[in-house]
């Protein structure tokens, strides 16, 4: 069986993220890192292998689009125990939208591993920078695969799968038949940190840099100038004014409070 | 005048189908940008109560799409029901935007609409407008902290549009009910719902929709009562952070957060919370923030409007009591 696991390489949340002039997100001038959402599949992916009847016959590759530096994410996923690394970096990539990343993403998914196809593809639930939550659903859409998507549980036998899924209105079981998109959400389980062993395990593994050509992907159909939506400008959020903090003091902190809440028409 | 496509999105209980309040919102919205029609997906003989609700906010047809064919799969059914109706209307006029809700679901059948159609995609619009080249959406980004205007350049804009985007404006439409007929493929039945557990009603708002959210964090040590007590004598709904919800005291349903929901009610209120970056992602949009924390140092103070450092268990009883004084 061959797994998928789709990893994107973010800037981290908790440094300053911002714009580029072009209006893209800027992934050179800050730190990044393997999209902590995107850990949670990896974790799956390698719990199905290691709960196969013959686990080294489950081969988990880490899927990447993104430049140069993105490698990152594709390192830390072979670390925690991914088999090999698959890396699409190309200078016209620079600043598509989910549109086309699915694009790029179907292709090096449609070629396979050595020649033999996916059985799964599996996601992140969203990526902490864009945060649409599309990928996935797009990527079903242009494989022509069935998605089973945010899933808090994963299960497999044989060429089945099935997924727990909470839903706005509803904890739904979902089920399908291989080859299939899945996205697994944080509340799947906890994700591994690369062990040492890993880490040095993963300096040895295979790992793949594709550009578009390789895949036979048309440069003219990705990067900022061709995305099919355009960001016509970006505001930093004024910093919110500083609000009034009292410390309660036998009850003087609900009266404030209260106070506070009539004068805004709370009640 | 193009059309505007409004996704209806409505909630099917025991009692029947009803519409909810993002329905109203983005028919609100689509009345800017062209002449809003309403899609609804759902139960055939539903079609003219529903017609009857939509038409108050101005919906001049309403398409009624039987879901019969459609139910007990994930999205892919609704996506290619959806990609036929936009190909059908354009054939007798323009679509000028697909407008559907930004929920989970919303978004993943707005994904392979985008895919099937040809077309850009916008989504967690917080505002949509008309402008020169079709309409121009607000979205909120990186945890609230920058605001993006954009639009969609290539084939037909589909939006997904968060709750509270706009306040409903009542328009008298013609509510013109129109029974379309659509074929699945196989193809899209591969994910098949096995079983399915509606979640209980708590009789609170909407979490999403509440005009006050009330939520408890790791701070409550799981006892929740000062926060659900608060929350209904504010006539509010009631939240939690991911730890709240990782120690088991609240469902999934209720986090809020970069990985739960995100809500920009009037007024948020977050008790035993630290505001975490995760945390804020899905609350900073708020108009109004208020915090009730034992230690001030907790950087959830850096957020709000008003403040109180004290312990949630003596704080929220007493202020529930004067909320409910001052009702009285
Ligand atoms: C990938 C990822 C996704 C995440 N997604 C989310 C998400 O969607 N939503 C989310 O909320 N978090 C999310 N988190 C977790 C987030 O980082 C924080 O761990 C979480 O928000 C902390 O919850 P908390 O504020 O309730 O708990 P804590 O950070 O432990 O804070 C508890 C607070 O309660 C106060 N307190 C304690 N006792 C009292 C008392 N008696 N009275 C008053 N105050 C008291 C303390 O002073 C403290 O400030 C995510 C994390 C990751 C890594
Ligand atoms: N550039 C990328 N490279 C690899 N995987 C990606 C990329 N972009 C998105 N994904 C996958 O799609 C998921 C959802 O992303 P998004 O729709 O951008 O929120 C992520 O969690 C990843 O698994």
């Amino acid at each position: 069986m061959k797994i998928a696991v789709c990893v994107k390489y973010v800037p981290d949340a908790t440094g300053d993220r911002h714009f580029e002039d072009d209006k893209t997100v800027d992934r050179v001038g800050v730190d990044g890192l393997l999209s902590e959402l995107d850990e949670y599949a990896v974790e799956q992916a390698l719990q199905i292998k290691e709960k196969a009847e013959s686990p080294d016959e489950v081969e988990v590759v880490a899927l990447c689009v993104g430049p140069e530096k993105a490698l990152d994410a594709v390192r830390k996923a072979l670390q925690m125990g991914a088999d090999k690394g698959v890396h699409v970096v190309d200078d016209a990539i620079a600043g598509s939208d989910a549109i086309a990343t699915s694009l790029v993403l179907a292709k090096a998914v449609q070629r396979g591993s050595e020649g033999t196809p996916y059985d799964l593809v599996m996601c992140g639930m969203s990526s902490t920078d864009g945060s649409m939550s599309v990928v996935p659903a797009m990527l079903a859409e242009r494989l022509g695969l069935p998605q089973l998507t945010l899933a808090s549980v994963v299960e497999t036998q044989g060429d089945q799968v099935r997924i727990k899924r909470d839903g706005d209105v509803a904890t739904e079981v979902v089920g399908g038949t291989m080859p299939l998109v899945v996205s697994v959400t944080d509340q799947s389980g906890e994700a591994r940190y690369p062990s040492f062993k890993g880490i040095m395990a993963a300096k040895k593994k295979p790992l793949e840099t594709l550009s578009l050509s390789d895949l036979g992907v048309d440069a003219g159909d990705v990067g900022l100038s061709v995305a099919w939506t355009r960001v016509e400008d970006t505001t930093a959020r004024p910093p919110r004014e500083a609000g009034e903090i009292v410390k309660d003091e036998e009850g003087s902190g609900a009266k404030a409070l209260a106070d506070f809440l009539a004068t805004k028409k709370f009640i | 005048m193009s059309e505007i496509l409004v996704v209806v999105d409505h909630a099917d209980g025991p009692d029947g189908v009803s519409v909810k309040k993002p329905t109203y919102e983005m028919l609100t919205l689509a009345a800017r940008l062209g002449e809003p029609s309403a899609v609804f997906i759902g139960p055939k003989d539903k079609g003219a109560e529903v017609a009857d609700a939509v038409k108050k906010y101005g919906a001049g047809k309403v398409y009624v799409v039987d879901d019969a064919p459609l139910k007990g799969y994930l999205v892919a059914p609704k996506a290619e029901a959806l990609q036929q109706l936009v190909e059908r209307t354009s054939q007798s006029r323009p679509v000028g935007a697909v407008l559907i809700a930004s929920s989970a679901e919303g978004k993943e059948i707005a994904g392979r609409l985008a895919i099937k159609t040809g077309s850009g995609l916008i989504t967690d619009a917080v505002d949509v407008e008309a402008g020169g080249d079709g309409p121009v959406t607000t979205q909120s980004v990186f945890a609230g902290n920058y605001t993006v205007r954009a639009r969609v350049t290539h084939g037909t804009p589909i939006i997904t549009v968060k709750p509270n985007s706009a306040a409903p404006v009542e328009a008298s439409g013609a509510g013109e009910v129109e029974e379309v007929a659509v074929t699945i493929s196989e193809a899209a039945k591969g994910a098949q719902i096995v079983a399915s557990q509606p979640r209980t009603a708590t009789g609170r708002p909407e979490l999403t929709e509440a005009a006050i959210v009330v939520s408890g964090g790791r701070g409550t040590g799981g006892k929740f009562e000062p926060v659900e007590e608060l929350a209904d004598a504010l006539g509010a709904a009631v939240g939690a952070s991911r730890a709240a919800v990782d120690s088991g005291w609240k469902p999934h349903s209720y986090q809020i957060g970069q990985t739960g929901k995100t809500v920009s009610p009037q007024l948020y209120i977050a008790a035993g919370i630290s505001g975490a970056i995760q945390h804020r992602a899905g609350m900073q949009t708020s108009k109004t923030i208020v915090a009730v924390n034992k230690d001030d140092e907790a950087p959830i103070f850096e957020l709000v409007d008003f403040g109180v450092v004290g312990d949630l268990h003596t704080v929220l009883p007493a202020l529930t009591e004067e909320v409910n004084q001052r009702k009285g």
